[in-house]
């Protein structure tokens, strides 16, 4: 493979693993713990770095999960005191932790390769260099292993307590009273979000981790209201981020971890512009035939009222219906507009009468307001 | 040369403990509107979306003069701050997703554009890195004067529009009925609150910052119910780990100031949650013991007065296992009743009985009285 795939490859196994974990945090309502929980994993890091002086060693994962899940049960116990907020708890938490974290790497770790541009930052660019050899064979980039690793836990885990996961998710307390252990899994899931944080963060460092593990879903929920179509749409937007961030790095010369959490910034927003059903454009469109419609039914049955009786004369004429239901010119003649064309109502000259499907029409409106 | 080093080294402590202590009052300050909004993260969205502001306003003038860069990351933020309230209101979007799409899309193109900027031909973008990770030991007088006049400013506006502040923070709705503009001011204190965290980028960073806002406001929070004081002991609080961590880290080597001031700040977080009075979780635990044990010696007074009226004397003993089975509240009786052996409203008759003293008599007449409305179930 060249090193061109292989980052590819990385990134997008990388951007689907977030996305996972990640589509549940956002649905949880809870997206900050994957700042926190990135942020908060250096201590943990660097700890299993001073044992093992390995940066590619298993126990770093243990590490980082342990301060994971030490971030939100330290959040948890702040929350719980009746003190502080669940937000500023998280305020305090991460980066009291993160700061421990930068004071052992200043203290202790003057001369080894572990710095802090590289846990924020990551570096894409250079994961292909950085091989995992296997009994003398050359299986891959390491990131490239390790991210399938934890890609491969996720959807287990994800596939295995999916029932459990979408109950907790929606309905915590019928979770709780069904005797699901909601804590338990809650827990579980945050020990994930820490696993997959500080698989993916030598590679796209901690930030990009924040980026595909809350845009990517954001977006999947502007686009469905069901939870796995969510989840593959969160995957199949991680992936485009990926590959997209990609070449926009390589055509630009830039950051590949800024410029892919820049493209999940460019899809959320046009996601949220034009979703079908929730995005802007189509609420306001919405909003437009709505009031279209309901100026039609106001028209027919203001022409209703009036009809046969001695002053329709006067009332069922256009420029009256800025009097009577002031509306301005332009809506007026869009009512009426609309009106004829939907054969509500006949014109002539400027004199208005309804049509038998505008008179019932009129029938059924009044009934409904 | 030694005398120079010196006097070099306290110059250069000073300026940093100086800006730093600034840096902490008026983060600490208005930090105290922030966690009473319920927006202690916005803190941490806006430090990170600060960082293509700068890095747009670097490659527009070519200067890294802090005021252009301040002046850039705080559109940026404001930027940043502005989508997140809109995305929240016009859309399905949470706020907790929105505040983490701003973070990391934002920093994300920040990263881009710094990146941008390293690969330009003759570009001397060196120190803008600084903004990322903060340097405080890099705090030069300049940039202390920046620091001092802005938040001198920040001050004053906030003295001058207290009321209105107070009021969007404890009543929002309230204050669009007495007919404030509501949403400007909403806008102008969010503006406020962007400008307090880009001046403190430079120094601890943008992923310490959002502690420098928050921690303050928390822990003063636990020590007064006032806003007033608590803004003031917030400002304290803030300038206290500013200095302490400007100097802890002067002194011992290796040890950077953004995160040191962070510890402090989180010490101070940790002692006000469990010594604060009222509030603190120590004074709670005590209150509660306190208030356990006068439950327990009223239940075990009544306990025995209903017993003895059941017989022609009110000092009639009864037996302390009569006592452990009656009581709904203590538990075993035996501790409760020596304690009101020596507050003198008991005695023991004999290893098993007890029965009340004159003065427990009237004790327990007036617990009944208040707490009974004067009439006993039997």
């Amino acid at each position: 493979m060249s090193p061109s795939t292989e980052i590819q490859l990385i990134a997008v196994v990388v951007a689907v693993a977030c996305a996972l974990p990640g589509a549940f945090l956002v649905l949880q309502r809870m997206a900050m713990m994957s700042d926190a929980i990135s942020h908060a994993i250096l201590p943990g890091i660097v700890l299993a770095f001073f044992i093992t002086e390995d940066l590619g060693s298993p126990l770093m994962i243990v590490g980082a999960a342990a301060s994971g899940v030490l971030t939100v049960a330290l959040v948890e116990m702040l929350r719980k005191t009746g003190l502080l907020r669940e937000d500023a708890a998280i305020g305090i938490v991460f980066p009291a932790l993160f700061s421990i974290g930068v004071v052992l790497i200043a203290r202790y770790a003057g001369d080894i390769h572990l710095d802090i541009d590289a846990v924020l930052l990551g570096e894409l660019a250079f994961a292909p260099f950085d091989r995992f050899i296997l009994a003398g064979v050359d299986i891959g980039p390491r990131s490239l292993v390790i991210m399938s690793a934890v890609l491969v836990v996720d959807l287990v885990f994800i596939s295995v307590f999916f029932k459990e996961l979408k109950l907790t998710t929606f309905d915590a307390a019928l979770a709780g009273s069904l005797g699901f252990a909601p804590v338990l899994l809650h827990y579980v899931l945050m020990g994930l979000v820490s696993v997959t944080a500080v698989g993916a963060f030598d590679a796209v460092g901690s930030i990009l981790v924040v980026a595909l593990m809350v845009a990517p879903p954001a977006s999947a929920y502007m686009l469905t209201d069901r939870l796995k179509p969510m989840i593959i749409i969160s995957c199949g937007i991680g992936a485009t981020c990926a590959v997209g961030g990609y070449w926009m790095a390589r055509y630009f010369d830039v950051s590949i971890a800024g410029a892919m959490a820049t493209v999940a910034g460019i899809v959320f927003v046009l996601v949220v512009f034009l979703a079908p059903d929730r995005g802007l454009l189509s609420v306001a469109r919405r909003r437009v035939s709505q009031k279209l419609l309901f100026g039609r039914k106001m028209l027919v049955i203001h022409l209703y009222n009036h009809e046969g009786l001695p002053e329709a004369k006067d009332e069922c004429r256009v420029e009256h219906l800025e009097d009577h239901l002031r509306w301005d010119h332009q809506f007026a003649n869009r009512a009426v507009k609309s009106c004829i064309s939907n054969s509500l109502v006949n014109r002539d000259g400027s004199l208005l009468s309804l049509t038998e499907d505008g008179r019932i029409l009129a029938r059924q409106a009044l009934v409904e307001f | 040369m030694e005398w120079f080093t010196d006097i070099y080294l306290d110059y250069t402590l000073r300026t940093v403990a100086l800006g730093s202590a600034l840096l902490g009052i008026t983060a600490g300050s208005l930090g105290g509107f922030a966690l009473l909004r319920r927006q202690s993260l916005l803190g941490d969205a806006i430090s990170h979306a600060a960082l293509p502001g700068i890095a747009i306003a670097f490659l527009l003038t070519g200067s890294k003069a802090p005021l252009v860069l301040i002046l850039g990351a705080a559109l940026a933020g404001w930027l940043g701050a502005a989508l997140i309230a809109s995305v929240t209101l016009r859309t399905r979007i949470k706020y907790d997703s929105a505040l983490g799409i701003m973070l990391s899309v934002f920093f994300g193109f920040g990263l881009v554009l710094l990146t941008y900027i390293q690969k330009m031909p003759d570009a001397n973008q060196a120190g803008l890195d600084s903004y990322l990770f903060g340097q405080a030991a890099a705090l030069v007088q300049r940039d202390v004067m920046v620091i001092l006049g802005i938040g001198s400013a920040i001050m004053v506006m906030m003295v001058l529009f207290w009321k209105e502040f107070k009021l969007i923070s404890f009543d929002a709705d309230f204050g669009a009925t007495l007919g404030f503009p509501i949403h400007g001011l909403d806008r102008f204190l969010t503006g406020l609150f962007v400008i307090a965290i880009v001046i403190g980028l430079q120094t601890v960073g943008v992923v310490l910052m959002s502690a420098m806002i928050i921690a303050p406001a928390a822990a003063a929070r636990q020590w007064t119910d006032r806003l007033g004081r608590m803004i003031v002991l917030a400002a304290i609080f803030g300038a206290v780990s500013g200095v302490g961590g400007a100097i802890t880290s002067g002194r011992v080597a290796n040890l950077p100031t953004g995160p040191t001031i962070v510890l402090i700040v989180s010490a101070i977080v940790v002692i006000s949650l469990l010594f604060a009075p009222n509030r603190g979780l120590v004074f709670r635990r005590v209150r509660e013991w306190k208030a356990g044990k006068n439950l327990r010696v009223d239940a075990v007074l009544v306990d025995l007065y209903t017993l003895a009226s059941q017989h022609s004397s009110k000092d009639y003993p009864h037996s302390q296992r009569v006592l452990d089975v009656m009581s709904t509240i203590s538990g075993p009786a035996k501790r409760t009743l020596h304690l009101l052996e020596t507050l003198g409203l008991a005695r023991q008759i004999d290893a098993q009985n007890w029965s009340l003293t004159g003065k427990g008599v009237e004790r327990a007449q007036s617990v009944i009285d208040s707490q009974y409305g004067g009439k006993l179930s039997q």
